[in-house]
């Protein structure tokens, strides 16, 4: 097991958005979440890195309780667990080398030149994207910034690879294409992945197992062809 | 009663996290891995991207308050005190505080419209969950650049507002460069440049801070972006004049007692 939660709760303000979450990701499981929107998805992935903390429960990512880690703690569990954020997040002041370069430096602390050039390149033929490596993040698509996000977050090698809501706001073949991709890198990286999503097509291709989310918490479990015949009507309304 | 409480606690949350980030940018100072290729670059944008602007206001200062104070000095005989009068004047007080002023508009504001536009797009969380320290490279940077830079801006608009009140001076009269200087550094002691000097240090972190502070803050959506912009100008304007205030009342303290 890569990641455990128990009884997790985090509200803002009033507002309680995770109530009472557990779940567990194997390892080399593409794990998806689905929900609507504004159910706490996304709160729930960025507490598997810190970057929000939980109010009450246990959330441990690869054997250690990420609330009690140290900022170098921290720092190092997050080497190994990428995060591909809805809009890629690249760093627009820099090109795409630079924004591959960016984590290998400082993370991995590669010095040598040639060593980040072949590394940069080989992740970015991994994604498809090899002629954008000088291009700035202005001069690409919706989907291609999201492949560089994911070559960026993949450069480090992670166990553990978090994609938030990956093929929101692309057409359906991009969309079919990243989720292609997420597959195809889980097989060459051996990561094991949490897939926020809505988009059924992309749950269908690359979930291995299903959560369904609603008003901050899980109310259905199961591979996508079991909850597609459930009888619960808030999950078969995903399928329709 | 209970939203001045509510005041009262953001107040006290903001103060708590001004002094964590104050805490966090002193640490990382020290932290293995300096980023010395962004702090090159910070000090070109605040240093040499800033000297037009700060050249041609020295200018206009120097020149300005030769013409506004030269008729009342000559009623009162004292025309050739006017040199040394625009010297101290500009090096102690009102070089340091106009660039200080200018560089708030610009340098805080421009820090706090990126790192707040960094913010809502994600990138400084892209930074944190790749494991990178965005507060190293984009915090320690920026404010060791403004602590540097600004002083350096400063005496740079000191010497060029000294000519623009030499051109002012031979305007209407006609008095030879070196005498001017002359005239101009005979009254100058170094307890007028050192405390000058010292407080632009102390705008520069400010500035630089209140920019980063501000953006690293920033709320959600791209209206926190003018609001981090705008209010880093409001606080840094502020924390110059306060700052001014305090170097003022211990400089006379420590250097003319």
């Amino acid at each position: 097991m890569v990641i455990s939660i128990k009884n997790l709760k985090k509200s803002f303000g009033d507002l309680e958005v995770l109530s009472d979450i557990s779940m567990e990701l194997y390892r080399g499981e593409n794990l998806v979440v689905l929900g609507r929107s504004g159910q706490g998805k996304s709160v729930n992935i960025k507490c598997m890195v810190g970057l929000l903390t939980q109010d009450e429960g246990s959330l441990q990512v690869l054997g250690e309780e990420v609330k009690e880690l140290s900022d170098d703690g921290l720092r190092a569990l997050r080497g190994k667990v990428g995060f591909l954020f809805q809009s890629g997040a690249l760093y627009d002041s820099m090109t795409v080398r630079e924004n591959l370069a960016f984590p290998l430096t400082r993370v991995l602390k590669v010095k040598d030149t040639e060593e980040i050039n072949k590394r940069i390149e080989d992740v970015l033929e991994a994604v498809g994207l090899l002629e954008a490596i000088d291009k700035m993040p202005a001069e690409l698509s919706g989907g291609m910034r999201k492949r560089v996000g994911l070559a960026r977050t993949l450069i480090l090698q992670p166990e553990i690879m978090l994609y938030d809501e990956p093929t929101t706001g692309l057409d359906p073949i991009t969309s079919r294409e990243i989720s292609q991709l997420i597959l195809e890198m889980q097989k060459n990286y051996h990561t094991s992945s949490v897939i926020i999503t809505h988009d059924m097509a992309c749950a269908k291709i690359t979930g291995d197992r299903l959560l369904v989310m609603n008003d901050g918490r899980f109310v259905a479990e199961g591979n996508y062809e079991d909850l597609e015949k459930g009888e619960d009507k808030f999950v078969r309304s995903f399928f329709k | 009663m209970n939203l001045k409480t509510t005041v009262w606690n953001r107040q006290f949350v903001t103060a708590g996290e001004q002094v964590y980030f104050i805490a966090r940018f002193v640490r990382n100072i020290f932290r293995r891995g300096f980023e010395w290729n962004e702090f090159f670059r910070q000090c070109f944008i605040v240093g040499n991207k800033s000297i037009g602007l700060v050249a041609i206001t020295g200018f206009i200062l120097g020149l300005v308050l030769t013409l506004q104070s030269e008729p009342t000095m000559r009623d009162f005989g004292a025309e050739s005190f006017v040199p040394s009068m625009v010297a101290i004047s500009i090096i102690r007080e009102i070089g340091p505080v106009i660039i200080a002023l200018i560089c708030a508009g610009k340098i805080a504001s421009s820090m706090g419209a990126e790192l707040a536009s960094m913010k809502v797009s994600e990138q400084i969380d892209a930074m944190e969950v790749s494991g990178a320290n965005p507060v190293q490279y984009l915090v320690v940077t920026r404010i060791l650049a403004c602590i540097i830079m600004i002083p350096l801006l400063t005496l740079l608009a000191d010497a060029i507002a000294l000519l623009g009140g030499f051109v002012a001076s031979n305007i209407n009269n006609d008095m030879a460069i070196g005498l001017y200087f002359r005239k101009a550094f005979s009254t100058l002691e170094f307890a007028d440049v050192v405390p000058a000097v010292l407080k632009t240090i102390f705008f520069g972190f400010a500035i630089g801070f209140v920019g980063c502070f501000k953006g690293y803050h920033a709320g959600k959506g791209t209206e926190s972006v003018g609001l981090a912009a705008n209010s880093a100008v409001v606080a840094a304007s502020l924390w110059v004049i306060v700052l001014d205030a305090i170097a003022v009342q211990l400089t006379s303290v420590i250097a003319y007692n």
